[in-house]
């Protein structure tokens, strides 16, 4: 693929424009919008939400989570505070308390309470209770990709015609049971929401964000090759726009020298012994702790477009896979003294941004690699968090165990085969990563 | 696999058998329950080679096709086996309770009070293996849109009455089966390893034999050698010792014996298929024994408390068929529409929920194991004082002191459940510190200022808390079927609804 020219922000522009005028005026009765990490997806839904209700259209927005459906509460008043917001939220899941200090905000967890507002916004789980009330004539659905097909035909009937906002390279919705049975049907009701509303509605316009505002260059190329093949996009500022530099010079420990290299090339690996161990593999993390300590310690300061900032522990997330690492982590950083930074795993990082991450990799020191730990879209989370650097702390031997375990999945008849698959997009982030690799032996 | 299952299984390596993942039975077993032991010809799909079936460990009734490839053959076989398990599938039907359930009068709306009957005991269908649960499934869709010659004397190959009938309950089984922690038709490899953990793979557990000798070795041999016997000891003509528990045979079996068996059936020679039916009994009969043996095992255990209550989701689903079938509906239709799979998926993750709690409150070596996740916590009672809410009339929210050795994964907030005279008392995490756990109880503490006897816990009491929910909340509805939306192609048409049509392309609708 080669790298579009021309200027990010116009190109940026012309597409916004597109789906503004499809979602205001298109006869069909959806439009689809794929957002790579950090393309401007939350700004597109608080725009489109103002332009629909600027003309009189009065939009109802559909978010998958309570967190999510603050944060588009926040920005919504924050852009057009005259705007009249009304979050419908559960009985026993209140929203977050800032809400109520803004003016022109209504929270209710009834609906009847938001007649009036121009803008409605609840979860997807939320909304599915709602009955007796006319249709609204649009919807926005947020983070599309993340819902699951159920989740859309208990709320679709509520809005006429909606647009479709997510992340197509994402975590897949899931399933604790299986789901087999209908697998290839156009409504299997595990699949995205997106999948089966394309199935059933393939004439919709569908339209692409080109440009990641969040990945700085040294990312941008590395997610876009490893995860989006076929729909590549670009970063919108240059190798030189960003920086990550340390006040102190690094004392020559491995934790040293691995986020000095990650400084300078936006990527770092750091790699233990080969070795098979628990889930909550104590020397991983360890380092994962230590790295965030010494971020911290160094004094770290990013340049961005967005001018020159400290690096704080509220810009510095560590990715997991799986929650009882990120509560390991979370003790030993309490154990170092460290607070403030966030850890948590795949699923809850999506859609969050941050200047570092520091990632364990969810194939260290595994003896098998499983289908749950070779989605394509957990490494991609994990991957495409940050603004400036990623470290990756793992065990070595990640290359073989891949080898070891090709994708095995069985082959259903009807379902159409993602591109690329874990297996492939795990060995091009971690090819990519071996050039900068430092290894630590604890 | 959590951090215990993976302990017990290197300690039944270690120790040469399996150990227990449980201290009680967690799924139901009927007094009376159908062993039914298939065996399927190789490379030919839904072709059943014969079966064993019965209620009586001792009498088994035995069906052989001695040429599985001869259509008229396999729906004889069919036509037996309704005739032998119709009367156990049905024979539940009519001993019923009758509960009156608050409802609406579908014209008016007004609130009436409408009587459902609810069979008092369901049928109970034990296979050997996973395997065996998909035959059925198989099975059921094979059979259950055949036409008989009374309903359609026109069609070519109506197959005898009541085969579409055991298709069709059949279909239910399997479907059932899907759905956590239902009895309805269970697999003794599934029973078995939920209750222990044996020193191999759950790939391996899979294998009946192997599995029952790592929970019965012989004395003086170890488990995993035992296993190994069982997968592959061979006598001296080649064959497994021990046969493979179905449907699929052993190749050196169908090579070496069935194969000549029923070529000499096919030439018409005399006693070819008593040599057949011998053969084919032969490779049943370990496994039936097996079976056997299994709840032999499971029995020793006593049931779990809220087995009971899970059973009564099978009897209201045997109920629920049964009167499907006594209303002359369709059988059940090839796919599931939009609506019916989303309802049966969010069903299924509301019983796995529900399941993993009961699992856990019912038995301590489960919630041993949500504790280690960080899901639960157990520790002793160190102080409580007495707070109140804000507001007119403030209501008790004692706060209690948790000491426990446990690392929950709880922080300021999150909500925590314990289980207080049959209810789930609800209670807030205040601080959360290694060691100690602060939690501020929310409710079921009566109506007055004062929390009535017994709601609060006192210093010295041993509690167990868990951050998951006990009795999971009831899913939003799904719009019904014919208001299906735009998004999802819309109401299904009539051929979605019903019994589809044959394929018009194919002059017999082949499985």
């Amino acid at each position: 693929m080669t790298a579009p020219v021309g200027d990010p922000s116009a190109e940026a522009a012309r597409v916004t424009e597109e789906i503004l005028h499809d979602t205001l005026h298109s006869p069909r009765r959806g439009v689809v919008v794929d957002s790579p990490p950090g393309a401007g997806k939350s700004t597109l839904v608080v725009r489109a939400a103002r332009e629909l209700a600027a003309a009189g259209e009065k939009p109802m927005v559909v978010a998958q989570t309570n967190s999510q459906v603050d944060d588009l509460v926040k920005r919504l008043a924050k852009e057009d505070p005259r705007l009249p917001i009304g979050r419908l939220h559960g009985s026993d899941s209140p929203p977050d308390p800032a809400l109520s200090e803004l003016p022109s905000v209504v929270l209710s967890s009834s609906v009847g309470d938001l007649a009036g507002r121009e803008v409605v916004i609840a979860t997807a789980a939320k909304w599915a209770f709602v009955k007796d009330v006319p249709a609204w004539r649009h919807a926005i659905v947020d983070e599309a990709y993340q819902m699951r097909s159920d989740a859309l035909l208990k709320v679709a009937g509520l809005f006429e015609r909606a647009l479709f906002v997510g992340d197509p390279g994402q975590l897949d919705p899931f399933t604790v049971v299986g789901a087999d049975q209908w697998a290839g049907l156009s409504y299997d009701p595990s699949a995205s929401a997106v999948v089966t509303l394309l199935a059933h509605n393939p004439e919709l316009p569908q339209h692409r964000l080109p440009v990641s505002w969040r990945l700085p260059a040294s990312a941008a190329r590395l997610v876009s090759d490893a995860f989006y093949p076929y729909t590549p996009f670009r970063a919108g500022t240059g190798h030189e726009d960003r920086r990550l530099s340390f006040a102190a010079a690094g004392d020559g420990s491995a934790h040293d020298r691995v986020l000095d290299l990650a400084a300078e090339s936006g990527w770092g690996l750091l790699e233990l012994p080969e070795r098979r161990t628990v889930r909550t593999d104590p020397e991983a993390v360890a380092a994962v702790a230590t790295l965030v300590r010494r971020l911290l310690d160094r004094g770290g300061r990013t340049l961005s477009e967005k001018g020159t900032a400290a690096l704080t522990a509220d810009r510095i997330a560590v990715g997991t896979a799986h929650r009882d690492q990120a509560a390991a982590v979370r003790s030993a950083l309490a154990g170092l003294g460290v607070a403030g930074v966030t850890v948590d795993t795949a699923n809850r990082l999506q859609g969050q941004e941050y200047d570092v991450t520091v990632v364990l990799h969810p194939l260290s020191g595994r003896p098998d690699a499983t289908a749950f730990h070779l989605e394509t879209g957990r490494l991609c989370v994990l991957a495409s968090r940050h603004r400036h650097a990623c470290v990756v702390v793992s065990r070595a031997g990640v290359e073989r165990l891949l080898d070891e375990h090709p994708s095995t999945e069985p082959v259903q008849l009807g379902v159409t085969v993602k591109f690329p698959d874990g297996w492939e997009a795990n060995h091009a982030v971690l090819a990519h990563l071996n050039e900068r690799r430092v290894r630590y032996r604890p | 696999m959590s951090l215990i299952a993976t302990l017990a299984r290197m300690e039944a390596l270690r120790e040469g058998r399996a150990r227990p993942l449980a201290t009680v039975r967690h799924r139901h077993l009927s007094e009376r329950p159908m062993v039914f032991v298939p065996l399927t010809t190789a490379g030919e799909a839904g072709a059943p080679l014969g079966a064993l079936f019965g209620t009586d460990r001792e009498e088994p009734t035995l069906l052989v096709v001695p040429q599985p490839r001869d259509r008229d053959l396999r729906f004889a076989f069919l036509a037996q086996l309704a005739q032998g398990m119709l009367p156990y599938l049905e024979g539940y039907a009519d001993d019923v309770d009758v509960e009156v359930r608050k409802g609406k009068d579908p014209e008016t709306g007004e609130p009436v009070e409408v009587e459902r009957e609810l069979c008092r005991d369901a049928p109970q269908l034990l296979v050997p293996n996973g395997s065996g649960v998909r035959y059925v499934r198989l099975l059921g869709r094979s059979m259950r849109f055949r036409r008989t010659a009374e309903e359609a004397p026109d069609e070519p190959y109506p197959v005898p009455s009541r085969v579409p009938l055991l298709g069709r309950w059949m279909t239910h089984f399997g479907e059932r089966a899907l759905t956590p922690g239902s009895c309805l038709l269970v697999s003794m490899t599934d029973l078995l390893s939920r209750h222990w953990a044996s020193g191999q793979s759950g790939l391996e557990d899979q294998h009946l034999g192997a599995l029952l000798a790592w929970l019965d070795p012989p004395p003086g041999v170890h488990g995993s050698e035992a296993a190994l016997r069982a997968e592959t000891a061979r006598d001296e003509r080649g064959l497994l010792e021990c046969p493979p528990a179905g449907p699929a045979t052993d190749p050196a079996f169908d090579n070496k014996l069935l194969a000549p068996a029923i070529t000499r059936y096919d030439a018409g020679l005399s006693g070819a298929e008593r040599a057949v039916r011998d053969l084919v009994g032969s490779q049943l009969r370990p496994t039936w024994d097996h079976v056997w043996r299994g709840l032999d095992l499971l029995r020793e255990l006593p049931p779990g408390d809220r087995v009971a209550a899970r059973w009564e989701g099978d009897r209201w689903s045997y109920t629920g068929h049964r009167d499907r079938l006594r209303a002359g509906e369709p059988p059940q239709p090839k796919r599931d529409d939009a609506v019916t799979a989303a309802a049966k998926l969010v069903r299924r993750e509301t019983d796995q929920v529900r399941l993993d709690a009961h699992e856990a409150l019912d038995d301590p070596l489960v919630m041993a194991e949500r504790r280690l996740a960080g899901e639960a916590f157990a520790g002793e009672v160190v102080a409580v004082e007495m707070a109140y809410s804000e507001g007119r009339s403030p209501r008790p929210r004692p706060l209690v002191s948790v000491s426990t050795h446990d690392r929950p994964h709880v922080e300021p907030g999150t909500r925590v459940f314990r289980r207080l005279a049959g209810k789930a008392q609800e209670a807030q995490v205040a601080a959360a510190e290694p060691g100690l756990v602060v939690v501020r109880l929310v409710n079921q503490m009566g109506r007055g200022r004062v929390p009535a006897e017994g709601t609060v816990p006192e210093p010295g009491d041993v509690v167990c808390l868990t951050a998951f929910e006990h009795d999971p909340r009831p899913a939003a509805p799904l719009p019904p079927p014919e208001e299906t939306p735009w998004t999802h192609g819309g109401p299904p048409g009539e051929a979605a609804m019903g019994a589809s049509a044959p394929d018009p392309h194919t002059a017999e609708d082949y499985l």
